[in-house]
Order: C-alpha cells, then sequence, then structure tokens
C-alpha cells in the first residue's frame, strides 16, 4: 500500500531553510522513478488469479492491492525491472515497450 | 529436508504497508528487494543504521528520503556499533524499539566485521542484516571478502594469467555462529518466505541475531533486470549457496539440493562469470561438493 | 553538599561524567585515560551510576556507538586519547554533521612515531577540523567542571554540538589535587535532563540521519554548521558565568588572561602549561616586569575578538605549542596569527614549541621565553619558531 503523499522539494532560499544537522524527515518522498523505465509491466487483471507473487518480488514495493482487491501497478515508481512478468506463473503480466 | 517447517509469514499476511519506497536502486535490485521485505516483518518502529554503500545512496539523498522508519547512515566500518550504540540509548531511554543493521557483503565481511564482531559479543540485542551480492557495488563493482571464486570484478578482471576472482567466499555465516550469537541464518531472496520468517525468528531472539541474505545484483553481476529472483532461487537449488540456521548453539540446513545439478547454467546467465573456462568451473563445483561434505558431516 | 577530594585528572573527570548522569558511555581502554573509563565503570558496576556501558572492541566503535546512542536522544560520553583519537576521526564528522551533543574527553597524548604514552598536543591538532568544540583545560577541578559545562554547551539548542575536552596527558590525567565535587543536586540543577532534539530519531516524526547531500545542497549545509559553532562561543562564555554565580568557580569562559592588562609581553598557553607559567608571572611582576598570560582554554569556534581583546595592550605575543605541524610551525601559532590578520592588528608574535613526547615545559623555560618575548620587544632579532628545553643543538 503506497502509505506517503509526495512532497515538493523544499525552498532553498536561506540557510535557516536548511534543516539542523544532517537530518531530514523520513518518508520525504519528492522523486518520482517513472523515467527510469523502458518497458511497463501490464497486468492482465482478466487471468490475474491475484496470487500475491508480483506484489511479494516487487523491489520498488510498487504492486499494490486496490480497494476491488485487484493488483495495480504504481507507474510513478514502478521501474521496469521485470520481476513480476518473469516470476508470474501464470504470464498475467506482460512488458510493453513504453511510448514517451 | 523442507524449507522452515514452521512458515507462518507470506505474501498474504505481511503487512500490506510499505516502508521503503521510491529508492534509487537500479532496477531489479535484490539487496533492496531484501530490505522492503524484511521491514514489513521488523515494522515501523525498527530503528535503522546502514553504512554509506549502495543502500544508503539509493535512499538518503537530500531532499529524497526512502525510508520511513527512523534510519541513520553509519560510517563504513561500523554498521554494528552504530546500530548497538542506538539500541544502548533506546534501552536507557526506557524506548522498546528494535535496533536493526543492514549493510552489505564488503560492509560486513570486509570492513565492518570486527564492528559487528564486537557487537555481537556484547551481546546486546539486535539484528544485523547482511545483503550480499558479492562484490563492492557502490564504487563500481570491486571484489570484496564475499567475492565467489571466479567472479570477475573491477578489482579482480577476468585477465590473461589470472581469471577474475581466485578466493572462495569468506565462510561469514559460521564466523558470525562462532560467536554463539543466538541466532544466524542464511537466505537468498529466490526464496522469499523462507527470509521473511527468518527474520521474523531474528525479531525473537533473545539477543543479537544476524541474517545473511543472497541478493544478485543485475549492474555488477551482467545478468537482465527481471532474472534476480530467478538467479537467487538457482544459486540455492544447484548448492553453491545454502540455506541454514544456527540456533541453541547448533547448525541446520533447511534445504539439501541435489548437488548432481549443473552450475553452469547459473554462470551462464551473468557476465561476471562469462569468462570461465571448463577447469574453473571443474573448481568452482569442487569447491561446492567440499563445502556440502562438510556441512553435511558437521551440520545434521 | 558538595564534597572535597584528592583526586587526579581523569578522575575528576570520571566524577564530573558521574554527576552529568548520562545514558549511554561507550569507551575502549588506552593511556593515559584508562583511569576515567576504570572509574566510570565502577560507578556503574556499583550502582552509584545508572546508565548503559558499552565495553567497545575500538575506539572506531567507541564514537561509532556514540553516535549511535546520541542519535537517539541519550546523553553520551566517551574518552580517548593519541591514537585512538585518530583511529575514531573518521567518525568525529558524522557526530559534528548530526549536531550531535556527545562529549569526549581526551587525554593529550603523543602521536607515532617514534610512540610514547606521554603528554603532548599533536593528537588533538588533528582534529581541529572535524567540527567538535574543542577545550583545554589548565587543572583537576578544571577538567571536572568542565565536563559538567561541556554536556550543558553541546545540548544547548544554538550549540547542538560534539565537545572535546582536551586533558594534557599524566601531567593532568595522572597528578592528584583537591577537587571539589558539586552535590547532585547543584549538578541536576544546572544540567538539567536531555530531552533530544527534532532533528535526531524519536518516535513522533521518524527521521533519518547522517544524510548525503549532492553538490547542489552540500556547502549550505557545511556553512550552516560552521555559523552555528562560530556563536557557539557566545553560550560557551554565558554557560561558564551561570556555572561561577552556582558553584563560585568561573574560567572566564573561551580564554582567561592572567596579568595581562598592563603587560608588554604576553605568552598565549593551552592547558597544563599554563599553571607553571603563572607562577613564572607572578616571579617576574615580582622583579618589576610587565608580562602577562592569556590562557586559550577554547581553540574551536577560535575566539578571535576576545583574544584581540585580551592582548590589546600587550607589544609581543608569544605563543607555546605543544605540538608541531610538520613542515610548518606550531598549529596554535597559525591560528593566533590569523587572529591577528583576521583583526586587521599587527603584533610581534613568536611560537615556542615545546613539550612534545611527553618532555617538561619547566619554569626555566618559559622564563626564557618571556626574556626572550622582552627582547623581541626591545628591538632585538629572535627566531620566529624557536623549540625549548632540547638536548642536542639544532
Amino acid at each position: 500500500m503506497k502509505n506517503f503523499k509526495r512532497v515538493p522539494v523544499p525552498t532553498l532560499t536561506s540557510l535557516s531553510d536548511y534543516p539542523l544537522g544532517s537530518s531530514c524527515k523520513s518518508f520525504h518522498i519528492t522523486d518520482q522513478n517513472s523515467g527510469w523505465r523502458v518497458f511497463m509491466p501490464v497486468i492482465h487483471l482478466d487471468q490475474c488469479v491475484s496470487c500475491y507473487r508480483c506484489y511479494l518480488v516487487c523491489p520498488e514495493g510498487a504492486i499494490h492491492q486496490n480497494e476491488d482487491q485487484k493488483f495495480e501497478i504504481d507507474y510513478d515508481y514502478c521501474k521496469g525491472c521485470g520481476i513480476c512478468a518473469n516470476e508470474c506463473k501464470i504470464k498475467a503480466i506482460s512488458m510493453v515497450k513504453e511510448e514517451k | 529436508m523442507t524449507i522452515n517447517k514452521s512458515i507462518q509469514l507470506n505474501a498474504r499476511n505481511i503487512t500490506s504497508d510499505e516502508y521503503f519506497y521510491g529508492h534509487k536502486a537500479c532496477g531489479g535490485c535484490g539487496e533492496s528487494l531484501a530490505l522492503r521485505l524484511a521491514l514489513k516483518v521488523l515494522g515501523e518502529e525498527a530503528y535503522l543504521s546502514l553504512p554509506a554503500g549502495c543502500m544508503a545512496a539509493v535512499s538518503f539523498i537530500y531532499p529524497n528520503m526512502a525510508f520511513k522508519n527512523n534510519a541513520i547512515i553509519t560510517p563504513f566500518a561500523s554498521t554494528a556499533a552504530v546500530a548497538t550504540g542506538v539500541a544502548a540509548g533506546l534501552k536507557a531511554l526506557h524506548k522498546d524499539h528494535l535496533s536493526v543493521a543492514f549493510a552489505g557483503d564488503g560492509g560486513t565481511a570486509d570492513i565492518g566485521i570486527q564492528a559487528l564482531s564486537g557487537a555481537i559479543d556484547r551481546g546486546e540485542k539486535f539484528i544485523y542484516i547482511c545483503t550480499d551480492n558479492e562484490a563492492y557495488m557502490n564504487t563500481g563493482i570491486q571484489k570484496s571478502g564475499l567475492t565467489p571464486f571466479g567472479a570477475s570484478t573491477t578489482t579482480t578482471p577476468a585477465g590473461k594469467v589470472i581469471r577474475g576472482n581466485i578466493k572462495p567466499k569468506k565462510n561469514m555465516f559460521e564466523i558470525v555462529a562462532a560467536h554463539g550469537i543466538k541466532y544466524a541464518a542464511t537466505a537468498s531472496v529466490g526464496y522469499l518466505e523462507d527470509f521473511m520468517n527468518k527474520v521474523q525468528k531474528a525479531k525473537e531472539a533473545d539477543g543479537p541475531a544476524y541474517i545473511h541474505v543472497f541478493s544478485p545484483c543485475p549492474t555488477g553481476w551482467g545478468h537482465e533486470s527481471d532474472q534476480t529472483i530467478a538467479l537467487a532461487k538457482e544459486v540455492v537449488d544447484n548448492g553453491l549457496w545454502y540455506l541454514a540456521e544456527y540456533e541453541n548453539g547448533r547448525f541446520r540446513l533447511n534445504k539439501k539440493p541435489d548437488l548432481s545439478n549443473d552450475v553452469r547454467p547459473y554462470l551462464k546467465g551473468q557476465a561476471r562469470f562469462r569468462h570461465l573456462k571448463d577447469e574453473d568451473i571443474e573448481n568452482i563445483e569442487a569447491l561446492r561438493g567440499e563445502k556440502w561434505a562438510q556441512m553435511l558431516a558437521e551440520w545434521q | 553538599m558538595s564534597r572535597n577530594a584528592f583526586l587526579n585528572g581523569d578522575e575528576a573527570v570520571a566524577y564530573g561524567v558521574k554527576r552529568s548522569r548520562p545514558n549511554v558511555v561507550a569507551a575502549y581502554p588506552i593511556t593515559p585515560q584508562t583511569i576515567t573509563v576504570e572509574k566510570i565503570s565502577s560507578f556503574v558496576q556499583n550502582g552509584e551510576l545508572d546508565c548503559e556501558y558499552m565495553h567497545v572492541e575500538s575506539e572506531h566503535s567507541a564514537m561509532a556507538c556514540s553516535i549511535g546512542a546520541s542519535s537517539v536522544g541519550a546523553r553520551t560520553f566517551t574518552a580517548t586519547s593519541s591514537q585512538g583519537l585518530l583511529y575514531m576521526a573518521e567518525c568525529l564528522p558524522y557526530a559534528s554533521g548530526a549536531r550531535l551533543p556527545i562529549v569526549m574527553m581526551n587525554a593529550n597524548r603523543a602521536l607515532a612515531t617514534p610512540w610514547n604514552i606521554y603528554g603532548d598536543q599533536m593528537d588533538v591538532m588533528f582534529l581541529l577540523n572535524s567540527g567538535w568544540v574543542q577545550i583545554f583545560v589548565e587543572d583537576a577541578q578544571e577538567a571536572l567542571d568542565m565536563t559538567i559545562q561541556s554536556f550543558k554547551i553541546a545540548e544547548h539548542e544554538s550549540v547542538m554540538a560534539p565537545v572535546m575536552i582536551n586533558l594534557d596527558g599524566f601531567v593532568l590525567t595522572h597528578t592528584y589535587e583537591k577537587v571539589n565535587i558539586p552535590s547532585q543536586e547543584a549538578v541536576d540543577q544546572f544540567l538539567p535532563t536531555f530531552l533530544g532534539a527534532h532533528h535526531m530519531m524519536n518516535d513522533e516524526m521518524p527521521m533519518s540521519m547522517c544524510i548525503s547531500a549532492g553538490n547542489q545542497h552540500n556547502m549550505e549545509f557545511k556553512i550552516k554548521q560552521h555559523r552555528d559553532l562560530l556563536r557557539a562561543l557566545e553560550i560557551i562564555e554565558t554557560i561558564d558565568s551561570e556555572f561561577e554565580s552556582q558553584f563560585g568557580r568561573g574560567y572566564g569562559g573561551a580564554l582567561e588572561g592572567y596579568k595581562h592588562e598592563d603587560a608588554e609581553v604576553i605568552l598565549v598557553t593551552t592547558g597544563s602549561v599554563t599553571g607553571t607559567a603563572r607562577v613564572v608571572v607572578d616571579r617576574l611582576r615580582a622583579e618589576g616586569k610587565r608580562v602577562g598570560l592569556v590562557k586559550l582554554r577554547v581553540v574551536r569556534p577560535f575566539p578571535v575578538e576576545k583574544l584581540m581583546e585580551l592582548v590589546k595592550n600587550a607589544k609581543t605575543i608569544g605563543i607555546v605549542d605543544k605540538n608541531i605541524s610538520f613542515g610548518y610551525e606550531g598549529t596554535l601559532y597559525t591560528n593566533v596569527n590569523s587572529a591577528f590578520v583576521q583583526s586587521g592588528i599587527k603584533k610581534e608574535t613568536y611560537n615556542f614549541i615545546g613539550g612534545i613526547g611527553g618532555r617538561d615545559i619547566t619554569k626555566d623555560d618559559i622564563h626564557e621565553m618571556y626574556e626572550n618575548l622582552q627582547l623581541a620587544s626591545a628591538g632585538e632579532q629572535i627566531d620566529a619558531v624557536t623549540y625549548y628545553n632540547v638536548r642536542c643543538t639544532l
């Protein structure tokens, strides 16, 4: 489950805007990683049996079960590594060349 | 033999919350998957210590912070020292939280081994998870004490005279166990349920606990990014890595592979092994045989 | 009630630590710091001090454990010396960059090679750039008092930086003096419980610490740290005044002058040699010589303005260095000279290097330093850098 809200990059115009010490609030996520992808995984929900495998193996944690209990991909953070498609035993995920 | 008979945790019953998100690890990074799932078992109250290596470099670059937990980057040599300092601080302040260290193979078996030994010896409750990708990846794939025999790295290139790394992996799991640690285990991201349940056991251990998780690195090993899990499973199935535990002073193997399995498919899938000649592969098989003979004789 | 005891410098620090009620102490033994950690251990083992004592396997881990403990808001102390300080050196900027109020005693000792266990100040000079507040003490009482003050300085919200208290090896660490140990109640009143700070790891708002900042941000982080450390000078003065009003002992803040107001020549000293110099000043004053003394107590942040104020009436200044910056001169000499340049004040300055590897700096040596300063003041040519108590021709 994606449990954060992306925050804007802080505006830093004076030293007082910088954090004290080399510390920053945890889960302070300012970036997306979608630009990394060449191929994007697509889950074919008609074939998906909700085995949880893709969700388990994703190094990004970018596959979530939505309110309808269906698995969906957070394309803001999926890097297109293809592990989910490779690990899907029934081949319900295919890797599709992404148009940019 | 079967893997962890008392499997309790699996993809369905672990928390759906994510505690490691938006990091900058390479696509298909085995290490980041190990961290992600370990944190799902450990929970958001765990305090994390990580040395300045890949996992720190991908998750703490101002202003993008990828951990939900409290987390601190440590000097490279001192992951276990900082983690036990955190544990001591929390204990002194009467805060009942786990202190967990994550470090790579170089940070564990080379530069961090002294601090790890000291920390285990002090007997403080903390968990140390070594994510082993068999070389210094953050600095550009240099040989570490856990680089396997034959692997080409940027400091053990496949040369005309010396073909890759000529030393086998350091026996880190057994070195840790020799401290009489409360709990130690090896794992692989090819067997994720097994790994998660070992993290759970580490969490429950009454003292220091160590998990050594085999974590492929597509960038450093030269394999396709979608092969991370498959390779991490194959390496266990062909016996080049092993799943074992050390508990109550005894070693236990969790899985016995078929040692007649050919190691070539595993090696061929990775650029770091592509230069190997038949005699090198025979040497790798011989090392495998020796290791299993020792484990089967001593750990049953 | 406070009580008097016969303590050496190491023990005095240990009592200062005990009264400061640290949550965590992590230390590795090294001569001549050992008595401090032995004494603290005995306090813990006897139930007199409730803290986590970590028996670490190295100085590197002593500082790393201290960083871990301090990063969750625990009041943390460690102690080291010489090679041990250099071994943990890598960790020191982690502590200061993360703004962790760790307090550390450093027993100043010679470095290898040739190595020995005796006192000089070569070790700490390596770490002047580490971002730590650097305090030098003259005697055991000051060592105890400054241990307590150091926690208050370090934990002050405007400072929030680690503090190193430097004691000359053996001359201070192992010699006994009458020391007043303040009561626990009085110290508790002066130094309240540390409650952590927002930039540290905590349950309310989890933090990521010791982060990386690329070249687009890194410099500003460092300048912020530097500016805050410069501003700590004021807090150091205030805390010393507070201490004096509560305990009756003050040390003049970053610098203490002795018969300096009308002095024609002034010697600038750090640490234990100051005591010897006081005796010589008194003697020379009895002879009618206008000599004075400035004890440099805080070397980082460097008290430029106050130093200028204390030496303003003098014509000639000598700086005693118990260190050599190989290939240049004594480190404090460089620092003091820079202060004059920054302030646009021209004074004749001379560097007296002595005490290396535990060699004594005697009253006769200091007498000679003053004589040379007076000669220079009268217009005679003397060397910019001279070595004292050397046993061969140079």
